[in-house]
């Protein structure tokens, strides 16, 4: 008990050299776990999702982007394919088409036009509000709302593409008609609308003043103004006001998850994208995700080494600090053996010393893993969006 | 009072295994409670002298007794526990730990050595020392926020704590300024006298010696001079 006073009053008194090999010591300890933690529950993740998306249909090109865009909707788009191909896979009878399109933000988080087939498909459930139902709705995913502090009845804007480009995309404001329940995936960290409607963000769509007013109309005086009010949020009084120009078979979708409806369908399907020179490719996440996991463990068994060497040293590091530590403190031994002291007392100081600090890191480093482990899955869901 | 012969060096010679300095003491005798100045040159052997008594160095031939116990004989952990009993040491850097209060300071001993208990008793006998010598509202400070008048104070109730019979102070007053040196002198000679411990001090300083009862000069290297 006196070794541990002693050893707890040196230890307070040069906190910092304390803090500092405590927190070391943490990190040492912490970082294995927590690279185990964040490996396995990617993989957890990256699997889960992959095994319950059966098929991808994107623009030729990488199939990890294609998968990583339309199942986590990370930072990289996939190249914009039609709505014909959604409507493809609606023809041939094979599979249900759920088109995405990613395209557009808000608030730093991924603005995902799809159809109500979507939240089926996820099994994403209601917690306030209803679906989208009219355009200008949307749906939000529940870490979303609870860091943007915003609910049913609320409105988000999108994010203008580009401040300076006269005709390019103007924002658009979308009221919150539900709220989801959490899942762990991605789908809580997004804000869903109707593909339209993010036709509409997209200007293929828009809403505008009359022309004309009816009044001239009766008149016979047309005169047309330059400066048309275009419509930046969708109101039941101006609803009828949108329309969409050119054919639906052209308006862009970022991906389209089918999901067919047997295997032999599956099989079919897989089939009609074999052909190189198809613009489209279908893609099998599961397949996808498992060469990436591999990789990804591969690389960890590599980072596992790297872990290793790095932590020796710093436990050589911190070793070295406590040696000459104790180096400066031959006074207080000298002291100490003068009155008494055996080399019993003067090791039990210092291994008094080493066990304070290896309790404190233990329980810091407790504490870390604890943290990472319980916000893990918003970590994973960030992490996999990058 | 009556005094008994605390301290017997008998035949003692003394040299460290890589140095040409060798110390030989034919004959030497302190009684119970004396206050003896140990004078000489620097390398003439006066902590080596103090060493002896204290257990921390073995002499080659001879005896050193202390009291009824003949240290010379004794292995390294009965030195450890008679140095711990029996002896009080007062340094002239004061030796005490940046690490602890005052307070702590005082109590270091216990802290440090197994054999000695820390209990009420002594608690109260370390703020009666620390009253004495007039540190009591400042055993809550570390040594850097005291004086060193007042750090020697501390060494002083450290070395007194554990009622020792004898106080090997080495220079316990060399880093002190002329008047803080007699006041240090003078609560060391009234602390030790209170318990009954003697008083073997190296000193330097000339002008404290009157105030010993007796002054052993090792002016002659070869060989120590008793006055």
């Amino acid at each position: 008990m006196n070794a541990l006073y002693l050893a707890f009053a040196h230890l307070r008194w040069n906190w910092a050299r304390s803090l500092v090999l405590i927190l070391v010591g943490a990190l040492i300890l912490a970082v294995p776990m927590i690279s185990e933690i964040l490996l396995r529950g990617s993989e957890d993740a990256l699997t889960r999702r992959a095994e319950s998306t059966p098929q991808v249909i994107g623009a030729r090109g990488s199939q990890l982007d294609l998968v990583m865009d339309a199942l986590y909707f990370s930072e990289d788009r996939a190249t914009p394919i039609t709505m014909a191909a959604s409507e493809s896979v609606w023809d041939s009878g094979l599979g249900l088409p759920i088109p995405l399109y990613t395209a557009f933000d808000t608030h730093g988080a991924r603005i995902v036009g799809t159809t109500l087939d979507y939240f089926e498909f996820r099994q994403l459930a209601v917690l306030q509000g209803r679906l989208f139902a009219v355009l200008g709705e949307a749906v939000i995913g529940s870490a979303l709302a609870e860091r943007l502090g915003v609910g049913v009845g609320d409105t988000l804007v999108s994010s203008p593409q580009n401040l300076f480009d006269l005709d390019g995309v103007y924002p658009l404001e979308m009221s919150i008609a539900g709220v989801l329940a959490p899942s762990g995936t991605a789908d809580d960290h997004v804000l869903f609308t109707d593909v339209k409607t993010s036709w509409v963000i997209a200007g293929i769509g828009h809403g505008h003043e009359d022309v004309i007013s009816a009044e001239e109309a009766e008149q016979g005086n047309v005169a047309a103004n330059a400066a048309l009010l275009q419509f930046n949020r969708i109101t039941d009084a101006n609803i009828d006001s949108f329309h969409f120009h050119g054919s639906a078979e052209s308006y862009p979708v970022s991906a389209v998850i089918v999901a067919p409806y047997d295997t032999r369908s599956a099989t079919i399907l897989r089939g009609r994208y074999l052909d190189a020179d198809n613009p489209l490719q279908l893609v099998l996440p599961d397949d996808i995700i498992a060469d990436l996991v591999d990789r990804i463990f591969r690389i960890a068994t590599l980072l596992d080494a790297v872990t290793l060497i790095i932590g020796v040293a710093a436990a050589a590091a911190m070793g070295l600090s406590l040696f000459l530590s104790w180096r400066l403190r031959a006074e207080e031994m000298a002291t100490a053996w003068r009155l008494g002291a055996g080399r019993g007392s003067v090791f039990a100081l210092a291994g008094a010393e080493i066990l304070i600090i290896l309790c404190a890191a233990i329980c810091v480093a407790t504490l870390i893993v604890l943290s990472v482990r319980t916000s893990s899955e918003a970590l994973l869901n960030w992490l996999l969006a990058l | 009072m009556e005094r008994r012969e605390l301290i017997q060096l008998q035949d003692v010679s003394f040299g460290y295994p890589q140095g040409a300095f060798r110390l030989s003491i034919p004959a030497l005798a302190i009684d119970s409670g004396a206050r003896v100045a140990v004078v000489g040159p620097s390398g003439s052997g006066k902590t080596t002298l103090l060493n002896l008594v204290a257990g921390l160095a073995i002499p080659e031939t001879g005896s050193v007794t202390v009291g009824e116990t003949v240290v010379s004989d004794l292995n390294d952990a009965a030195r450890r526990r008679f140095r711990a009993d029996r002896i009080g040491f007062v340094f002239q850097n004061f030796a005490l730990m940046d690490y602890l209060t005052a307070g702590e300071n005082i109590l270091y001993p216990y802290r440090i050595v197994r054999s000695l208990r820390l209990d009420a008793g002594v608690r109260k006998r370390a703020l009666q020392l620390a009253e004495a010598c007039g540190i009591a509202d400042k055993l809550d400070r570390h040594p850097g926020a005291l004086s060193q008048g007042e750090q020697q104070r501390v060494a002083i109730c450290r070395a007194l704590v554990t009622r020792p019979s004898l106080i090997l102070a080495d220079e316990a007053t060399g880093n002190l300024d002329p008047e803080t040196k007699v006041v240090i002198l003078d609560l060391l000679f009234a602390r030790a006298a209170e318990q009954g411990a003697a008083l073997l001090a190296v000193t330097h300083d000339h002008e404290l010696l009157q105030r010993f009862d007796r002054v052993i000069d090792f002016a002659d290297l070869r060989q120590a001079t008793v006055s």
